[in-house]
């Protein structure tokens, strides 16, 4: 049910993450010796085709946001590249990234902190426009109230304040506010985690028309599978900081090879009672491992029902399984077969 | 503050929902204050005596300087109480206390808003650079501030004044000095923890630069207790110069100022009893507004606050 069929995806590549790695430095404090790092993003590799949308999922902590900021460069990347268009952005300086930033915009999660409560929300969407001088007076304002009708604001609201919106406005305020510039690419970060249902769904239709409206590129970041089924293209499972399977949409859900995403799958709710009748529950036992301090080998292997002693000593590579084709790498020793479900203890 | 008013009562969203600005609502709720509108009534009296203070000289037909030595004082040259003519009383000169006092209060009041408004301005900036910067920034920064701040005020003034000698602008540049670095520390903190929110990371992925980041995106946010404590710094500083002009290291005589007048009355005030009551009501009058005003401006930006 891709949402996108129309839009043309062609192979052109608008961005390509080249093993991305982001760690932090925990510090060292107190007698503790030499510096812990705590793994964000470790190693991730990824091609954004232009007109597509990218969904990228997982639990919290596994370093999407993480991911989502380093290619914006809120964060500098420990290394590794990030190439937009062409350009590695990655080893730029602030100010040569600056223009380069209008070809790309972020749609933050939390439409309540995302917007300052102090400005109005006119000049609140003006702000990419007055910081990269593409308007001026009525023009600007003219702009900004046609970037409201786009999204479904009334214009006429201009001058209110964040607190006067409910939250599904405030999301179209963010939308907004990342349109201004006409970016090719949009990095939306859990664009509807922090809605109610029933605006969950009008946010995303919106999404879903301004990307056939203006050809956007989208990464959709999200940790609902169902959301991310709906809008995206491909998709990407990550865990720990590293992508373990990449795959079409309908391919990862039909054919999940990573018991990670076959646990995600199936932690997922089906409109469909029948198929949740005959559907076994795979439950993950164990929290997620500290990124701190990661298992040997596989980093799943710890809450993995088929880990066997090849997890614990040899890390998978990110490769096609059990004759998939290159467009569906899973990085695991014991994949799953088709329509294979992952030994789950008792249900 | 009752539970039935609408605005006062808790539900904040539903009243941010209905409200335009949050200064428009700081002044609503200040409207309701009566403490506030004495307060602001008192202050203006004050503030337009002072500014229109020549014009009430002319009326009154005393100047603050001149010593009216045949009506100002009995035959054997004592000072008169307060009369019909000289309605707070003449001191030791023969000089008219009402336009004295007057005058003072042109004094007390430009020395409270210019000293409070450069304390201001360089807190606002120094804590803003500190807090957004940090690390080796904020470093240097707050231990400045924590210099500034535990030096001796008044040894520190009377020393200056020794070098440089008593003046309008050295009482004023001391009196900011020694103001501004709990400003500074106030925006530093305010910034430390609004530079982490959402919306600066969201200002910073549209490309803004730091200064725009600093004084659009993060100022707003920072300013509400910057106010309040703004009102009530006015009323130390013009504590600040009483002190230095009575302690004769601040405004020069003959230039009347509340603190210079309370020291002069010093050897007469057990037998002219006017002599200080009403320069030093007029300074305790002052304060107290500026205090009150201070506190209920803070109630009101304390609701206003979510």
């Amino acid at each position: 049910m891709s949402s996108v069929p129309e839009t043309a995806v062609n192979t052109e590549v608008i961005l390509q993450l080249d093993n991305v790695v982001k760690y932090f430095d925990a510090g060292s404090r107190g007698l503790a010796k030499g510096h812990r790092q705590l793994r964000a993003v470790d190693g991730v590799t990824l091609e954004i085709r232009r007109g597509e949308t990218l969904g990228l999922v997982g639990e919290s902590g596994s370093g999407k946001s993480t991911l989502a900021r380093c290619i914006v460069r809120l964060q500098r990347l420990t290394s590794g590249r990030v190439v937009l268009d062409g350009v590695d952005i990655s080893k730029l300086s602030r100010r040569d990234v600056r223009p380069l930033r209008t070809k790309m915009q972020l749609i933050f999660q939390d439409p309540f902190g995302s917007l300052n409560p102090r400005r109005r929300v006119g000049s609140i969407i003006a702000e990419p426009l007055v910081v990269n001088r593409r308007g001026k007076g009525l023009d600007l304002q003219q702009q900004v109230q046609e970037l409201m009708r786009q999204v479904g604001l009334n214009p006429e609201h201009y001058n209110r304040f964040p607190a006067q919106f409910s939250g599904g406005q405030r999301q179209r305020v963010g939308v907004a506010r990342a349109l201004a510039l006409r970016p090719e690419l949009i990095i939306c970060d859990e664009p509807v985690s922090a809605l109610d249902i029933s605006i969950q769904a009008q946010i995303i239709n919106l999404l879903v028309d301004l990307q056939n409206e203006f050809r956007l590129t989208y990464l959709f970041i999200a940790h609902d599978l169902t959301i991310v089924r709906h809008v995206s293209d491909r998709i990407a499972v990550m865990y720990l900081g590293k992508i373990v399977e990449l795959a079409d949409s309908e391919q990862l859900f039909e054919r999940p090879r990573h018991p990670y995403t076959a646990a995600l799958l199936s932690a997922s709710p089906t409109p469909d009672p029948d198929a949740l009748r005959t559907r076994r529950r795979i439950a993950l036992t164990g929290d997620v491992p500290s990124p701190l301090d990661l298992p040997s080998g596989c980093r799943f292997r710890t809450r993995c029902p088929r880990a066997q002693d090849l997890c614990a000593s040899e890390e998978p590579s990110l490769e096609p399984r059990l004759g998939d084709d290159a467009s569906h790498p899973a990085a695991c020793h014991f994949p799953l077969g088709d329509g294979e479900i992952a030994q789950a203890e008792t249900p | 503050m009752s539970e039935f008013d609408p605005v006062i009562s808790g539900d904040v969203s539903h009243l941010a929902a209905t409200s335009r600005s949050a200064t428009r609502l700081v002044w609503a709720r200040l409207r309701r204050d009566k403490v506030a509108i004495s307060s602001i009534v008192v202050l203006a009296i004050i503030a337009l005596a002072s500014i229109f203070a020549p014009v009430i000289a002319h009326l009154v037909g005393h100047g603050p300087d001149t010593q009216y030595l045949e009506t100002g004082l009995s035959p054997a040259g004592i000072p008169l109480g307060p009369n019909r003519t000289f309605f707070f009383g003449t001191d030791d000169l023969g000089r008219d206390i009402f336009i004295r006092v007057i005058y003072g209060g042109r004094i007390s009041l430009l020395v409270g808003v210019v000293a409070t408004s450069i304390a201001m301005f360089v807190g606002v900036v120094i804590g803003l650079v500190a807090g957004y910067f940090g690390r080796i920034v904020d470093t240097i920064l707050s231990r400045f501030m924590d210099v500034v701040l535990s030096l001796p005020f008044l040894i520190f003034a009377i020393a200056l004044v020794s070098i440089v000698g008593p003046s309008l602008w050295v009482s004023i540049i001391v009196i900011a000095f020694f103001s501004w670095a709990t400003v500074g520390r106030i925006v530093r903190g305010q910034t430390l923890a609004i530079k982490e929110r959402e919306y600066i990371e969201a200002a910073r992925a549209v490309g803004a630069g730091d200064l725009r980041i600093m004084f659009v995106e993060i100022l707003p946010n920072v300013m509400a207790p910057v106010i309040v404590y703004a009102t009530l710094l006015i009323p130390s500083a013009i504590v600040f110069e009483a002190t230095l002009s009575f302690l004769g290291i601040g405004i020069v005589p003959p230039t009347p100022s509340w603190g210079n007048m309370l020291a002069e009355s010093l050897p007469f005030f057990q037998v002219s009893w006017w002599f200080v009551v009403f320069p030093g009501a007029a300074l305790l009058v002052t304060t107290i507004a500026f205090n009150l005003l201070g506190d209920a401006v803070r109630d009101a930006l304390a609701e206003g606050d979510r």
